[in-house]
């Protein structure tokens, strides 16, 4: 009936697991009794859940990367901590316990922090910077976010009942075989990784159409702002790269459960095929989650050097090129195998190649704050903090693309330290750019500046304390994911490195501070215009929040910074002659259905429950087929009342609040040209 | 039957003729034994790539007139796409089949 | 909200037009990403073929008679799709039904073989735990099916969308997005007998 899921499932073997469980269960708890004490169910299930509306869904995946971005820091702060302690001695995790960690700590930052964070930003934002009133599949778009919220649970369950993978984030076999773990935390990490990638494949597609389909009059794609261009990139790449993870987990899930010989050790299996396929989709994955970032970066160093963004054209090519050329170095990830010489200088070049336009981008960047009026606002502050620290990153990884120096440094804390450089300043400081920056558009109110520059600082001393001492141990001959050592020369940098990760639990503290401040201070930080920073991009002309349908009237551009020209124009404000209905998509609870049976149908598997897999399954085509006979998806929203809100917005904006455009008269004709009348 | 349904209709026989013949050639050579050697792979893959052809042209009527631009756009990166990824993956487990012997 | 009057009703028809022109779009996407599916798919085979680890080698499985005929059922079955799509053009929803059952018979035929065919390889000792091989041979092979079966389950929605909706302009557009998944399955097969098939029996 139950299929493998006995009482044994439970965490009563040891205090740390039973810890993580109470937590996670308190935590459940909570969140129940809160809503329930705020009444607030009913608005929770009308208003967010069921919404197909981009800018609460896009809400809703940053708050669940949130979420999970605390979920994951806590592991990294208990490996930090064994490995500080645990010299000649076994510390306090068992290395059971250890492998779960460091594997949950992988999975849950790539799966379930970046990318819920980069998609719930693109979906506030996208659809706004190119002047549409919603993505091209709205409901679609609700479904993808609960299949990764359902990926997340899965996670988080397995804190609770039965254990994690301890196969590590990349789950190589033979070790992830049935032969070798045979417990059920490898199952977990497979149905997190193929519910989750449902949901990005399908918002991949949803947000290529969009950018290729809903673009307003006049925004050609060379007009189109860098982030999102950046998002068509990764659209592009999310829907090519994602099938190689759903086919290579649909593989590895096969020899697991039915006895298939894919990547076993004998009877014909080919286990180096696995780390060939798994990387097919895990080098464009690293680009998929740094492009979005290098968007908002441009974003924010045009807004906040008050000049227009320099060699827009080279930013676009270059961001192509990295597109495709990450889909040619997948091999630069196991060297190691023993491929031929021929084969490893291939891809040990074309490694080497996607340094040059990443290069390109920053000098991009260098020149756009040359000479521009910069502003430290936070997000300008983690922009810079990006550059520099980006750059070390970026030069450690073409040493590591040398294949001789690769056999050295493969495995070692060089390259943990390696890939953290790159993503952590690469795409996590982004979105925290984006969050400072977008903030005011998604709720309203400002964030507080002072505790974001102070959660910049912990984050940026944090991350060069944690992961410098560990380059230097990748030289020492440390390897990764060690539970305990016994060369007493490497402690002093683990305790280093500890210290840097309680730095950046300050970081992390410093932003809930901020949240919470700016939240209490709302009255007095309001964004009543709409347009905070004195933007550029079209995200700026809707009202923040904006109203569901975005735009009233849907703008027509001739410029690559459209607000920017419609406020020197004078335009940006002016009512229209007359309103027109609006066709809205309606609400539809399938989407947290889908989410639920998607739970259920994983669940089950993970667990041999096969009647409920067969249920959920069957129950899932029913409501997939139901929305597929639906005609009446749509509804109209009268021009009455569309001119209803649009005038009690205008009413409340004075002259007064607007940017004094002024200085901007006339626009420098090139990029990066001094603006006349500054001297140069 | 109106003249555009008409040339439609001849569309897809034209289509399904071809189709025959090119499925018909290689299991010709591959049954009756008609070639050895590399040469039945060629003949097989010559006639599977114009297969597609003619199916992408006859059946889904895909053409440089009517068919949108993005949508040949994303036909094109998605060969690219699978020629690197198929090729990258054969080229790399042939060389490692052959340093493992 | 308010109840739909006519201007809205037209409205929404325009809406409902360049909303099914990005579903037509959208659908061509995924079939591209289905497509990256099976070329991954295809690439195993051809890692693994080979690796039959002294279970039944190709040869010993293989029978090129069964798959010509499958072959033929599938290219008929694409042939009839078309005629479905030319009843449409024409409006005639009698005939588009007509040749929805034909196509929906010669996929269940084919499925039928497929299922004989697997049928008598697992009676053999050749199923799919016997070695990489054959992992890979049913897993590719397996997964063509199934998009097979989940494009009839759509045919059989479909038809019963045409008799109750008539040729809507929404139930016209999921016709259109059906026979390029039905069109697209059949040059899968191509890939299928060129690369297992007839390599596999020489």
């Amino acid at each position: 009936m139950l299929g493998r899921l006995t009482v044994e499932a439970l965490p009563f073997y040891s205090w740390v697991a039973m810890g993580g469980a109470f937590v996670t269960v308190a935590g459940g708890v909570a969140v129940f009794l809160l809503i329930t004490y705020l009444r607030a169910w009913k608005v929770l299930w009308t208003d967010w859940l069921t919404s197909v509306d981009h800018k609460k869904i896009g809400i809703m995946y940053v708050i669940l990367a949130l979420v999970m971005l605390v979920r994951g820091f806590v592991d990294a702060l208990m490996m930090r901590a064994q490995q500080a302690i645990a010299l000649n001695s076994e510390g306090y995790l068992p290395p059971e316990h250890f492998e779960q960690i460091f594997s949950s700590h992988g999975t849950i930052m790539i799966f379930f922090v970046a990318m819920p964070f980069l998609t719930g930003l693109i979906n506030i934002i996208v659809p706004q910077q190119i002047g549409a009133r919603d993505v091209a599949f709205p409901f679609l778009n609700s479904v993808s976010l609960w299949m990764t919220a359902t990926g997340a649970a899965l996670v988080l369950v397995s804190l609770v009942i039965g254990k994690f993978s301890q196969a590590g984030w990349t789950g190589y076999p033979p070790y992830s075989g049935i032969e070798y773990s045979p417990g059920v935390g490898v199952d977990y990490w497979l149905w997190a990784l193929i519910v989750s990638g449902v949901g990005s494949t399908l918002s991949g597609i949803n947000f290529i159409v969009t950018i290729v389909k809903n673009r307003c009059p006049g925004m050609t794609f060379m007009r189109m702002p860098m982030f999102t261009w950046t998002t068509l990139c990764i659209s592009i790449l999310i829907a090519f790269a994602f099938p190689a993870l759903t086919v290579v987990a649909a593989q590895l899930t096969l020899d697991r459960t039915l006895g298939f010989h894919f990547f076993t050790n004998g009877d014909g299996g080919n286990m180096m095929m696995y780390a060939n396929l798994l990387w097919i989709w895990g080098h464009p994955e690293v680009y998929i989650l740094i492009l979005p970032a290098f968007g908002i970066f441009s974003e924010v160093v045009a807004t906040f050097s008050r000049k227009r963004l320099f060699g827009y054209p080279s930013l676009v090519y270059a961001t192509a090129c990295i597109a495709l050329l990450s889909f040619t170095v997948w091999l630069h990830h196991f060297f190691t195998m023993g491929s031929s010489a021929n084969v490893n200088a291939v891809f040990g070049i074309a490694t080497m190649i996607i340094a040059v336009p990443t290069g390109v981008k920053i000098f991009d960047w260098l020149f756009t704050m040359f000479r521009g009026r910069i502003e430290f606002h936070p997000s300008m502050v983690f922009t810079i903090g990006f550059m520099v620290t980006f750059v070390i990153g970026g030069v450690t990884g073409v040493l590591l693309a040398l294949p001789p120096a690769d056999y050295l440094m493969h495995n070692s804390t060089f390259l943990v330290a390696h890939f953290h450089n790159m993503l952590i300043p690469g795409a996590l400081f982004g979105y925290f750019a984006g969050l400072n920056y977008w903030f005011p558009k998604a709720f309203g109110f400002k964030l507080d500046r002072k505790w974001g520059i102070r959660s910049f600082w912990f984050w940026l001393i944090g991350f060069y304390l944690a992961f410098m001492p560990l380059y230097v141990l990748g030289f020492m001959g440390m390897s990764r994911r060690m539970e305990h050592y016994a060369d007493p020369n490497w402690q002093p940098y683990l305790v280093v490195a500890a210290l840097g990760a309680i730095c950046v639990l300050i970081g992390i503290a410093c932003i809930a501070i901020q949240l919470v401040v700016s939240a209490r201070n709302w009255g007095s930080s309001r964004d009543i215009t709409g347009d905070p920073w004195n933007g550029r991009t079209l995200e700026w002309a809707t009202s923040s929040p904006p109203a569901p349908y975005n735009f009233a009237i849907i703008p027509d551009v001739s410029d690559i910074d459209a607000f920017h020209e419609m406020k020197i124009r004078g335009t940006a404000y002016a009512p229209p002659v007359r309103y027109q209905d609006i066709v809205m998509p309606k609400s539809t609870p399938l989407g947290p259905i889908l989410g639920a049976l998607a739970f259920g149908l994983g669940f089950a598997f993970v667990w041999y429950i096969w009647w409920l897999v067969a249920l959920c399954f069957v129950l899932s085509l029913v409501c997939v087929g139901i929305r597929a006979c639906d005609d009446n998806s749509e509804f109209v929203l009268p021009a009455a009342e569309v001119a209803k809100i649009e005038s009690a917005r205008l009413a409340q904006i004075s002259p007064a609040d607007l940017h004094d455009m002024r200085d901007f008269v006339p626009l420098g004709e090139a990029s990066g040209e001094a603006l006349p009348g500054r001297g140069m | 039957m109106t003249p555009t349904a008409e040339r439609s209709l001849t569309t897809y026989l034209v289509g399904f003729v071809l189709a025959v013949v090119l499925t018909a050639i290689p299991f010709a050579v591959v049954w009756g034994g008609l070639l050895t050697g590399p040469a039945v792979y060629a003949v097989i893959a010559v006639a599977a790539v114009l297969q597609v052809m003619v199916h992408l042209v006859f059946f889904l009527h895909l053409n440089f007139k009517s068919t949108p631009a993005e949508n040949l756009f994303f036909l094109a990166f998605a060969a690219v796409l699978i020629i690197i990824m198929v090729g990258g993956s054969l080229w790399i487990m042939n060389d490692l089949h052959h340093r493992m012997m | 909200m308010t109840d739909i009057s006519s201007g809205n009703a037209v409205l929404l028809e325009e809406e409902e037009k360049t909303s099914l022109e990005a579903r037509e779009f959208g659908f061509w996407i995924y079939l591209m990403t289905d497509a990256v599916i099976f070329a991954l798919l295809f690439a195993t085979y051809a890692v693994l073929a080979n690796n039959s680890a002294a279970g039944p080698t190709s040869n010993d499985v293989f029978e090129l008679s069964h798959t010509a005929l499958e072959t033929a059922l599938l290219l008929l079955s694409s042939l009839t799709f078309g005629f479905a799509t030319i009843a449409m053009t024409l409006g005639r929803s009698g005939r588009v039904v007509f040749w929805l059952i034909v196509t929906l018979l010669l996929g269940v035929c084919f499925l039928a073989m497929e299922f004989v065919e697997f049928q008598g390889m697992l009676e053999k000792g050749a199923g799919p735990e016997v070695s990489g091989f054959l992992s890979a041979f049913f897993t590719l092979v397996g997964t063509h099916g199934l998009h097979v079966a989940f494009g009839a389950l759509g045919i059989c929605v479909m038809i019963g969308q045409v008799l109750i909706k008539g040729l809507t302009l929404p139930v016209r557009s999921r016709l259109v997005r059906l026979g390029l998944f039905w069109h697209f399955l059949d040059i899968v097969w191509i890939g299928i007998f060129s690369v297992v098939y007839l390599p596999g029996v020489m």
